[in-house]
């Protein structure tokens, strides 16, 4: 059922894609918008067609890992927060951390430990090795 | 035309033997060897990791470096799929049928050392296929206008979306959405930014290594997370010295070696018909040829044999239209176009005249290079064995980080990085809907150059669509589309009484 909907939304979105656009540039753009919107249309017929057997059939799997995806998704932000105001030594040692700790299985000593190692190996080769540039410590929080 | 073949193979021999060009192919390998094995991690993904790595690479080793990765990861899925029963990479799915098998009844070593063989076998051939089909590819395609490229693509596009993974039409829309994604940013004719909203981060377009990582890197350990349950490994516990075959395996697995590389080739001459589908093809043509056709699935070296040998040649074989054409078959080609294209080389029919190293550089390279992986993958195999017991809770948050810092460094800004957490959690949603995303990547590269042959076909025309059908060979191009995209619906409608069930499969 949730894939109809989201169909719906599919193609709505992609209507919007295709009339505000400018003539010329756009035209590219407009053309494939109305194919796609076209497409999402027949899909989404498809989809009511076929419900019976696939009502169950949802956008979330059987036993949703909400902590392992907002594990995973708060690593890479904390990359992006703490590698603006801290540089790569902070950065690394949030994401690994934040992101090992979505595992089911894992404990806090072992997401320590592994983020801590990462976090040597990351700075050894980016910054010493292929010499990134990209500070290891600072401080410019903006 | 033998004799110029040979002469720019010995030529690109002398490329791939430089010593810093070596190194790339054997890093290459070794890496792709180790994410192969490895559940969980994908070619796609360590390549567009190690995109970033390469802009500051001469364009040959970075070539060699990222094509080694994506023939190293068929090796060590192998290992996976036979020992494991996990097929990490598609093409692999079909190998475990009759491979896990054998390990069970203790033959798995066998399996192996026969899958090497069968690969590299499968794999000399691409490359001749390579060496003689691409000058001519070549030559026929140094004639073509704007208007033939143009339906070129269109049939490109529409086979590597329909014959991928999944509903054809589902394909269809994903390579739509990439085209649309791919014409963000500024205009090229115009100079007009479009699709920006003000943002400036967004005029240079999307940051094709942030696309690849969201799609194949965080979607990929979003659908993986917690659901990657531990396989029993007591039976992974093989030996250099279980994987001597007996002469009755080598003989048993000799012809099957024969009509997989056929098959594997066959289909790599089908634009979009990679490797997934030359492994199945092959399995059944030796399910027809067998005189035991019930016995498949029971640990049947043919069933394990043939299909490696048409994957592996086929994976050769799809680099043909990527470097004589610029057509990419799959995810992996337009990565490595993308490749290309961010050194400033720009793929098409005129790379192997203007750029001879790269081309006879990377098919001197995959000789050395599949070398290289017997070398490394017969001796060593307890190393590999042992990586496959490494948890899942340790690799992916170390992957984490390295799609994070990738795609800082590709323009050293956090912008992207954003891009990745963005396309993670689109190309997540799209995966539970049944919608496979590597159709997008194809689209994205090509994009902007299918619009500007477009725009260009349109000049030459003053905007007359009649051009593209009175052009001889652009027709054929056009006429073979419609073929393409009616023999799909036809097979639908063909197949809808036997079976219904359409269901979207997460892959």
């Amino acid at each position: 059922m949730t894939t109809i909907g989201l169909s719906f939304a599919w193609v709505g979105r992609t209507y919007g894609f295709g009339t505000t656009m400018r003539p010329g540039p756009g035209f590219m753009p407009t053309a494939l918008g109305v194919v796609l919107a076209i497409l999402g249309l027949v899909i989404t017929i498809g989809a009511l067609n076929a419900t019976e057997d696939q009502a169950e059939e949802s956008i979330l799997p059987a036993n949703p890992s909400w902590r392992g995806w907002a594990c995973i998704l708060g690593g890479i932000l904390a990359f992006m927060i703490f590698g603006k105001i801290g540089g790569l030594l902070p950065a690394a040692f949030s994401c690994v951390f934040i992101s090992a700790s979505g595992d089911r299985a894992a404990t806090l000593k072992g997401s320590l430990l592994l983020a801590a190692a990462i976090t040597l190996f990351g700075a050894l080769l980016f910054s010493v090795v292929l010499q990134m540039p990209i500070p290891l410590l600072q401080w410019s929080p903006s | 035309m033998i004799y110029t073949a040979l002469s720019n193979l010995w030529f690109g021999f002398g490329v791939a033997l430089e010593p810093q060009n070596l190194m790339w192919c054997f890093a290459g390998v070794l890496i792709g060897n180790l994410v192969g094995v490895l559940p969980g991690m994908g070619p796609l993904a360590t390549i567009s990791m190690m995109l970033p790595l390469t802009f500051a690479m001469k364009p040959v080793g970075a070539v060699l470096l990222l094509a080694g990765i994506m023939y190293g990861a068929q090796y060590g899925g192998a290992i996976c799929s036979i020992l494991l029963n996990l097929p990490c990479h598609p093409p692999h799915a079909i190998t475990c049928l009759d491979g896990y098998p054998m390990t069970k009844q203790g033959r798995g070593g066998v399996a192996l050392s026969l899958t090497v063989m069968a690969s590299f076998i499968g794999a000399s051939w691409g490359i001749v296929e390579m060496i003689f089909l691409s000058p001519v590819l070549v030559s026929l395609a140094l004639d073509f206008g704007p208007t033939e490229i143009c339906s070129l693509m269109l049939l490109g596009l529409l086979g590597g979306s329909t014959l991928a993974k999944g509903p054809a039409i589902k394909g269809v829309c994903m390579t739509i959405f990439g085209l649309l994604l791919g014409s963000i940013g500024v205009d090229v004719q115009t100079g007009i930014d479009r699709f920006t909203f003000g943002v400036s981060e967004l005029y240079d377009g999307i940051e094709l290594v942030a696309l690849a990582l969201g799609f194949f890197g965080v979607a990929e350990f979003m659908l993986n997370i917690n659901s990657l349950d531990a396989k029993s490994r007591t039976y992974s516990n093989v030996g250099f010295r279980d994987m001597r075959p007996t002469r009755q395996d080598i003989r048993r697995s000799f012809f099957p070696m024969i009509r997989g590389t056929l098959t594997g080739s066959l289909c790599a001459l089908i634009p979009g018909a990679g490797p997934t589908i030359a492994s199945f093809v092959a399995y059944s043509v030796e399910k027809k040829v067998s005189k035991t056709p019930e016995r498949f699935g029971t640990g049947m070296i043919e069933g394990v044999v043939g299909p490696e040998t048409s994957t592996h040649s086929s994976v050769q074989g799809d680099f043909i239209p990527t470097m004589s054409l610029g057509i990419p078959g799959d995810a992996v080609m337009a990565l490595l176009l993308g490749a290309l294209m961010i050194q400033g080389i720009v793929p098409g029919p005129q790379l192997i005249g203007e750029h001879p190293d790269i081309f006879w550089g990377l098919v001197a390279s995959f000789w050395l290079g599949n070398i290289l992986l017997v070398v490394l993958n017969v001796p060593l195999i307890g190393i590999w064995v042992k990586l496959l017991t490494i948890p899942y809770r340790y690799l992916y948050p170390s992957a984490l980080f390295f799609v994070c810092i990738g795609v800082y460094s590709a323009k050293n800004s956090f912008f992207p990085v954003g891009e990745v957490m963005v396309f993670g959690v689109l190309g997540y949603l799209l995966n539970r809907l049944g919608f496979h995303p590597a159709p997008i990547l194809l689209g994205y590269v090509l994009g902007p150059r299918f619009e500007e042959n477009f725009g260009r076909a349109m000049l030459i025309s003053r905007g007359s669509f009649e051009i593209f059908i009175t052009r001889p060979i652009s027709a054929i191009f056009v006429v073979a589309s419609i073929l393409l995209v009616g023999s799909q619906i036809w097979m639908r409608r063909k197949r809808r009484p036997a079976a219904t069930r359409d269901t979207p499969h997460p892959a």
